[in-house]
């Protein structure tokens, strides 16, 4: 479904990814390590296509599609989430039109006719309650207020409600206490199909014991250098990243 | 004096019996004497540092028609007049141009002892009322705008409260700017609330024709001792009207006002808004918008006069700019020497979307007492990019997200809004704005 080949992308002139590979299919979870400043967050930005970025080098094809040249709003639509680290707080925009609009985006995109007022409230009902989000943050502005773990739930929330193909879930462990950990993980968790794919960007292998990864991936200064099987995480985390470096032969 | 100012001057020297007939005879004394202040003043022009950013005197250059004879406007408002903010169950009255609309549809029902209707009328039938009030307040020594208005004012719109009277149904004044070729209007309110009364009056601006309108509007507004007063003035005017107005509300103690204007659209809109707290422990909600693109034009100049201790005034302008629109606000806060214990808060916020639009803001506080509670903040800005970014990240297109975050902008200035029915259309009102689907004036029948 995805499939990234020698990316290249700079902020500001900086090139921070330096020829990433990563092939992701239906059904499988990867999780994302590294030591900070790695380009763990940039490579979520590039694939959300956040302008700030320029991609230089390199592909990103997504069901056959090229996925750096659709807008923002058309990856959304084709399927991709991207869960954000700092989630923004938007005062004024309301939960209800915020969701009611991306939902009904969506809908325009497949050539469906908006949604009825009732299947609405019915799917917001419905969704709140696979992350136990409370009806009245629902209906407050987005992210307006919210601690950092009602923000992390919004964000799977909002997942849920859009059924994407591709979940890229950025740091969503960070911030969260250990309840908020396991209601959001079990909402990734419950989503889950044969059909759509996770990418779990992490610096704990905590997250990890909730949401199994089929693969886990090294990145480091801008590239994947090590993939391997759930294990490498727990190596990750007893040993931290310099072996990696000493492999790299740093 | 220049050519501009002499066609008026020579207007009234030749025609001033013409003016005055029609009219009570206590207008035409406040004519008389502000005729000369006219004469000396002139109209406000940029090198007055109130009016540094717009140029009122070009406003009056051109060739307009009035209609001095106070000949019938040959429209029905009842007929043609389909009001954007309807459902409000409200007393609805009309000027069209600057004449009072006298057929009324219904009889409006009224609790006893209010009174409402044409100023010329109840100037006439209720001399000793009136006097007492009209043109107290208007700061005719000061500014040319207001002196000429009361120099060729003939008619306008009176609201009286009598003492403890609360009037619950909300008033609704509609002004139609009507003509066949370019037309000027000069427009009188005074409202009077006298001790313990309380009323809310909105008034909505609407122009039905396409030729050139030039409308200046002054308001007394009086508001007695622990009276409440809610007032709203919703500007949807044509591109092609020019807009001069002048509020001036004086407070007593213990009262409290929401003065509120909206300039949803407009041509050129010269708002003075000029508050008096004159008796302990009054209120004042000082808030407005305007939503511009074009070339259109918004200056709001605000007033506030903390005269007397204890008094508590709040104050909020946002303004959303589009094109090459200018928006421009000032904001005065006085606080005498005795005022102690003063609390005066007043922020402006503006966002420019485009690079030709521009925002003049300037806010100042002048405080003389020592025991007070002051702030200001203003900022210039544009649209968050990272909101922006993360709207789009869930499929909604890059225009939708831009609209949702402009409507964002606006919430809190409809929310301090106290007549609900009217926040519910305002909210609706915005986002057509927004959607450019206001681009004309939809309530005139001329225009659907």
């Amino acid at each position: 479904m995805l499939e990234i080949k020698n990316l290249h992308a700079n902020i500001n002139g900086k090139e921070i990814l330096r020829g990433l590979n990563l092939t992701v299919r239906p059904g499988e979870v990867h999780a994302i390590m590294g030591p900070n400043g790695a380009g763990k967050s940039t490579l979520s930005s590039v694939l959300a296509g956040n302008p700030v970025f320029d991609v230089t080098e390199g592909s990103v094809n997504f069901y056959g599609k090229d996925l750096l040249a659709l807008s923002p709003e058309d990856r959304s639509r084709e399927g991709l989430f991207l869960s954000f680290q700092y989630p923004v707080e938007i005062p004024g925009v309301s939960m209800v039109n915020f969701m009611r609009a991306a939902i009904n985006e969506h809908r325009k995109y497949k050539g469906l006719d908006p949604i009825s007022a009732t299947d609405f409230l019915k799917l917001m009902r419905e969704k709140r309650d696979v992350v136990e989000l409370d009806n009245k943050l629902a209906n407050r502005s987005v992210n307006e207020g919210f601690s950092g773990g009602e923000k992390k739930r919004n964000e799977i929330f909002q997942m849920a409600m859009l059924e994407p193909r591709l979940s890229i879930l950025d740091e969503t462990d960070s911030g969260l206490d250990i309840d908020a950990l396991r209601i959001v993980s079990n909402g990734v968790n419950k989503l889950k199909s044969a059909d759509n794919a996770t990418i779990v960007i992490t610096h704990y292998q905590r997250l990890l014991d909730y949401i199994k990864p089929d693969f886990v991936h090294v990145l480091y200064k801008g590239q994947i250098v090590k993939s391997a099987g759930p294990e490498l995480a727990l190596e990750l985390e007893e040993k931290g990243y310099d072996w990696i470096k000493k492999e790299l032969g740093e | 004096m220049t050519q501009i100012e002499k066609q008026y001057i020579d207007l009234y020297n030749a025609h001033h019996g013409l003016i005055e007939k029609p009219c009570a005879a206590l207008l035409n004394e406040a004519r008389q004497k502000a005729f000369p202040l006219f004469e000396a003043l002139g109209f406000p022009v940029k090198s007055n540092e109130d009016y540094k950013y717009t140029q009122v005197q070009d406003y009056f250059a051109p060739d307009y028609g009035l209609n001095l004879n106070r000949l019938p406007i040959p429209v029905n408002p009842y007929e043609v007049f389909r009001c954007d903010v309807p459902n409000l169950s409200t007393v609805l009255y009309f000027m069209v141009n600057d004449s009072f609309y006298q057929k009324e549809s219904v009889k409006p029902v009224l609790p006893e002892g209010v009174i409402a209707g044409s100023l010329n009328e109840i100037a006439q039938s209720h001399p000793e009322l009136i006097s007492k009030y009209y043109n107290q307040i208007a700061n005719n020594e000061k500014d040319g705008s207001v002196a000429f208005n009361t120099t060729f004012v003939q008619d306008g719109f009176v609201l009286y409260v009598p003492k403890n009277v609360i009037v619950e149904r909300p008033i609704q004044l509609v002004n139609i700017l009507r003509g066949d070729v370019d037309f000027m209007v000069n427009r009188r309110l005074l409202i009077i609330l006298e001790d313990g009364a309380q009323a809310k009056l909105l008034i909505c601006d609407h122009t039905m024709d396409k030729v050139n309108f030039l409308a200046t509007q002054v308001a007394e507004i009086f508001v007695g001792d622990n009276a409440v007063f809610d007032y709203y003035e919703l500007e949807e005017n044509s591109t092609n009207t020019t807009r001069v107005a002048s509020t001036y509300v004086s407070q007593g103690k213990n009262s409290n006002t929401l003065i509120n204007g909206i300039t949803l659209h407009n041509g050129k809109t010269r708002n003075n808004i000029h508050v008096t707290l004159s008796g302990e422990y009054a209120e004042a909600n000082v808030i407005g918008m305007a939503i511009a693109d074009q070339e259109q034009h918004v200056d709001n100049h605000t007033y506030i006069d903390h005269a007397v201790p204890n008094c508590h005034s709040n104050e909020l302008y946002k303004y959303v700019l589009n094109d090459s629109a200018t928006g421009v606000f000032a904001g005065r806060i006085l606080v005498r020497k005795d005022a102690q214990k003063t609390t005066a808060f007043q922020s402006n916020k503006n966002i420019c979307a485009t690079r030709e639009a521009k925002m003049y803001t300037k806010p100042q506080l002048e405080i003389y007492a020592d025991d007070v509670k002051c702030s200001h903040g203003a900022t210039v800005g544009q649209l968050d990019e990272n909101a922006l970014f993360y709207l789009r990240s869930r499929g909604i297109s890059a225009p939708e997200a831009r609209m949702l975050l402009m409507f964002a902008f606006t919430h809190d200035v409809i929310e301090n809004i106290r007549l609900e029915s009217l926040k519910d259309r305002l909210k609706h009102l915005v986002e057509k704005r927004f959607r450019g689907e206001l681009s004309k004036c939809s309530g005139c029948s001329v225009c659907q």
